[in-house]
């Protein structure tokens, strides 16, 4: 009993400096002060949308796949009223598009979701199909998504998807997403081969009847970031991490468990030592100082699986600034440059590549290849004439250790398409050039190639010693058995 | 304004009260009219429970010639402290899942200690989550050895199945009335579930009936016409000739509950705030 009277009277002594603060204030709040509340509508849609934007669907981009066509209300199939939402999940050969998807907005500056514990909705499907559904995502913020996939049935079935941290909704716009692709009849999808889809099949499914509920029978059983796991990371000052992966898990009144991917900005986070680490609300860490510092997180009040410990070692060392003027090279990748049109740090690798990044320290970034397999490609719009030039500049860091780092250029020959050198009647060349023995673990290495010394041959079939009028593709090529893990600063020929 | 606003509640209260007042006695019952308060385990001190009002069922049931306790029941009960404590003005029940497979729960009774013919028996309580645990509150006539189950007359007060957590249910097992065959009503919660708040339940018994309640919610009254009724003239009523005792326990798996799943986490716990009994 002691104890809580200590408690008390700990509280009770800033409090009482609070009102002496406010007394002394000369300024009060004027009573015409009205802290800002948003409509607490709970419709969604019942026989029509209720309170959403004008257009009701806004789709992903159809430059994506997205089909805008799919979407639309249904007066003859309903659970409840006059009418429904009726989506035609498109099939893969679809020329609107392949799968369909979007968001449902709200009209105004949104609304306070806070009340409620979960969105509901009624669904059935022609096929039993698997959609992803959830809400939080507007596309102007998208602060707060949550989304879960349910499988369909062919009748009439509620949905249940829980709010994890309602609190935070009190002015959420994101009221409902969903995307749904082809039906999977024959169970053969692979998502590395793209062709697997072509046998899968178009259907429709109907919702009707979705609000959010204040319904008392979610109980949040558990939570976690980063996937549960506890994640080491061994960086540098100025390192920075999104905390990603993180779910919620629900069991529902119906004794049934759904687990929920829920947005960053839902948890709590800690940082163990501030000054090695912060983290902002919406999970973005960033590395400030020397140290280490373990990163862990609440969601409403009960403590999240999952940890992110940062060993930060000092300042990262960025490659060496190029000090030829932009005017003698042709800039492939670098911050001292103009970077050419379209580049991409990997247009194609083979499908074991480990994760591929950018990474900036101190405003300067580069590429964090994490693991080259076997092969990479790198590769930009149109092609590059660089018969003006005799060297090409990389600046490599290897981290660890390998047997074999290639750099290879591709030269798309007079009529600059790529076609492999392997493949009949192809006029592109290519070669390479080892670098293996010059890397440094830990250590920035500038490498300057003359353009005459990319003589291997190469696994795409080129014969070496390609043109350079035609530059299509630098390939860095690696050995799966003992794959490259690098850094890659400052491309460009000279 | 708002006078105009007062009144119009005042009008709607007038014609709410009138409907109630229409109501059958039936409708409006007290849901617990005994006050006088016998016995109390308000849980109040840490450590085992109270000797003096508690003593355990141990083991599998093999001892008592039921192994599996009669349904199949996986657990071993025992009065391990890490199976049954009072703790923070609680006790609690923990069923845990031992390393190599198995689970341990604990059973605790007042057979011997305490038993009362009649009376409210209440008992507040908080329950374990997930398919599998089957926590109860009840009653069991204080002769079964020598007037064998159902012979003695079993009273549950609150049963519960972890896969569903909205509903309990309140049953009588007697003769002619008994396992499946069981005279019994579930009681469902709106917008609330069992196994994260506390909930409050009795019986209140006398002569010819026992009432069943959760919180004040008075959902089920149990009478011999009920038992004529529901066994077809079968049933004996055995609740007006013997006290009877308290059993709080958790069993895990089994032929009711089926067995826990993929989803079930352990160790789970049942938490009594107190148990009262009164005449």
């Amino acid at each position: 009993m002691k104890t809580v009277k200590y408690i008390q009277s700990k509280i009770a002594f800033p409090l009482a400096l609070v009102l002496l603060t406010l007394v002394g204030c000369e300024r009060d709040l004027s009573d015409e002060v009205v802290f800002a509340t948003f409509p607490t509508t709970a419709e969604i849609f019942t026989d029509a949308p209720v309170g959403l934007t004008d257009e009701f669907f806004i789709s992903f981009d159809p430059a994506v796949g997205a089909n805008t066509e799919g979407f639309g209300t249904d007066e003859n199939e309903f659970f409840e009223g006059t009418s429904s939402i009726r989506i035609d999940v498109p099939s893969p050969s679809d020329p609107d598009g392949n799968f369909i998807g979007g968001i449902f907005r709200d009209r105004g500056e949104g609304r306070d979701l806070s009340g409620y514990d979960a969105l509901t909705f009624w669904a059935k499907g022609s096929l039993t199909g698997t959609i992803l559904v959830g809400f939080g995502t507007d596309f102007i913020t998208d602060t707060y998504p949550v989304s879960t996939q349910i499988q369909l049935t062919a009748g009439w079935r509620k949905y249940t998807i829980p709010i994890p941290n309602a609190a935070r909704l009190t002015q959420e716009r994101g009221m409902f997403l969903f995307s749904a692709g082809s039906f999977d009849a024959l169970g053969n999808d692979n998502p590395l081969d793209g062709d697997s889809f072509n046998d899968n099949i178009g259907y429709t499914f109907w919702m009707d009847e979705m609000r959010f509920e204040k319904l008392g029978t979610t109980d949040m059983t558990s939570s976690s970031i980063l996937g549960g796991q506890d994640q080491v990371v061994n960086n540098f000052v100025g390192y920075t991490q999104t905390i990603a992966d993180n779910t919620a898990t629900f069991n529902l009144a119906n004794g049934q468990n759904i687990t929920v991917n829920a947005a960053p900005a839902y948890f709590d986070f800690t940082s163990s030592d501030m000054s090695v680490a912060t983290v902002t609300p919406t999970g973005d860490v960033s590395v400030g100082g020397v140290g280490s510092t373990e990163i862990t997180a609440t969601l409403a009040g009960e403590v999240s699986g999952g940890s992110l410990t940062i060993n930060a070692t000092g300042a990262f060392v960025n490659a060496p600034d190029p000090t030829l003027p932009a005017s003698d090279v042709i800039a492939i990748y670098s911050d001292s440059y103009t970077n050419i049109a379209g580049y991409n740090p990997a247009i194609f690798a083979d499908s074991n590549v480990g994760p591929i990044s950018l990474q900036s320290f101190s405003g300067n970034e580069h590429i964090n290849y994490s693991s080259i397999n076997a092969f990479l490609g790198m590769g930009w719009d149109g092609t590059v004439d660089a018969s003006g030039a005799t060297m090409m500049h990389i600046d490599i860091q290897l981290v660890g250790s390998t047997s074999l780092l290639k750099i290879e250029i591709e030269d798309f020959g007079a009529n600059g398409a790529d076609e492999p050198p392997f493949t009949p009647g192809s006029d592109d060349n290519s070669g390479g050039f080892d670098v293996t023995s010059q890397l440094v673990d830990g250590q920035w290495v500038s490498f300057d190639i003359p353009l005459n010394s990319f003589t291997l041959p190469t696994g795409g079939g080129g014969s070496g010693s390609p043109a350079t009028n035609a530059l299509g593709y630098i390939t860095l090529v690696s050995n799966p058995a003992n794959p490259a893990g690098i850094l890659v600063d400052n491309i460009y020929f000279y | 304004m708002k006078k105009i606003v007062k009144n119009s509640i005042l009008a709607a209260a007038m014609v709410f009260s009138l409907v109630f007042s229409s109501c059958d006695l039936d409708e409006t019952q007290t849901v617990a009219t005994l006050t006088n308060l016998v016995k109390a385990d308000e849980f109040d001190v840490s450590g085992a429970p109270d000797a003096s009002l508690w003593t355990y069922d141990l083991g599998d049931g093999t001892a008592e010639g039921i192994p599996g306790w009669g349904n199949n029941e996986l657990q071993v009960y025992t009065n391990d402290a890490q199976n049954v404590e009072v703790q923070n003005g609680l006790l609690v029940i923990t069923a845990r899942e031992n390393p190599g497979g198995g689970y341990t729960s604990a059973r605790l009774k007042t057979q011997g200690l305490f038993d009362q013919r009649y009376g409210r028996f209440e008992a507040r309580i908080k329950v374990p989550q997930g398919k599998g645990l089957w926590p109860a509150f009840w009653l069991l006539g204080n002769d079964c050895d020598s007037n064998p189950w159902p012979g003695c007359g079993e009273i549950d007060i609150m049963e519960y199945l972890g896969d569903d957590p909205t509903r309990i249910f309140g049953t009588v097992h007697g003769p002619g009335y008994s396992g499946g065959e069981s005279v019994s009503k579930e009681y469902q919660l709106e917008a609330d579930r069992f196994d994260t708040s506390f909930h409050v339940f009795g019986i209140e018994w006398g002569p010819n009936y026992i009432n069943y309640y959760v919180d004040d919610v008075l959902y089920n009254s149990i009478t011999p016409a009920l038992i004529d009724e529901e066994t077809e003239g079968q049933g004996t009523w055995v609740f007006n000739d013997r006290p009877f005792y308290i059993i709080l326990n958790i069993a895990v798996g089994g032929n009711l509950p089926g067995n826990p799943d993929a989803n079930t986490t352990f160790p789970q716990r049942m938490l009594v705030d107190y148990v009262r009994v009164y005449n």
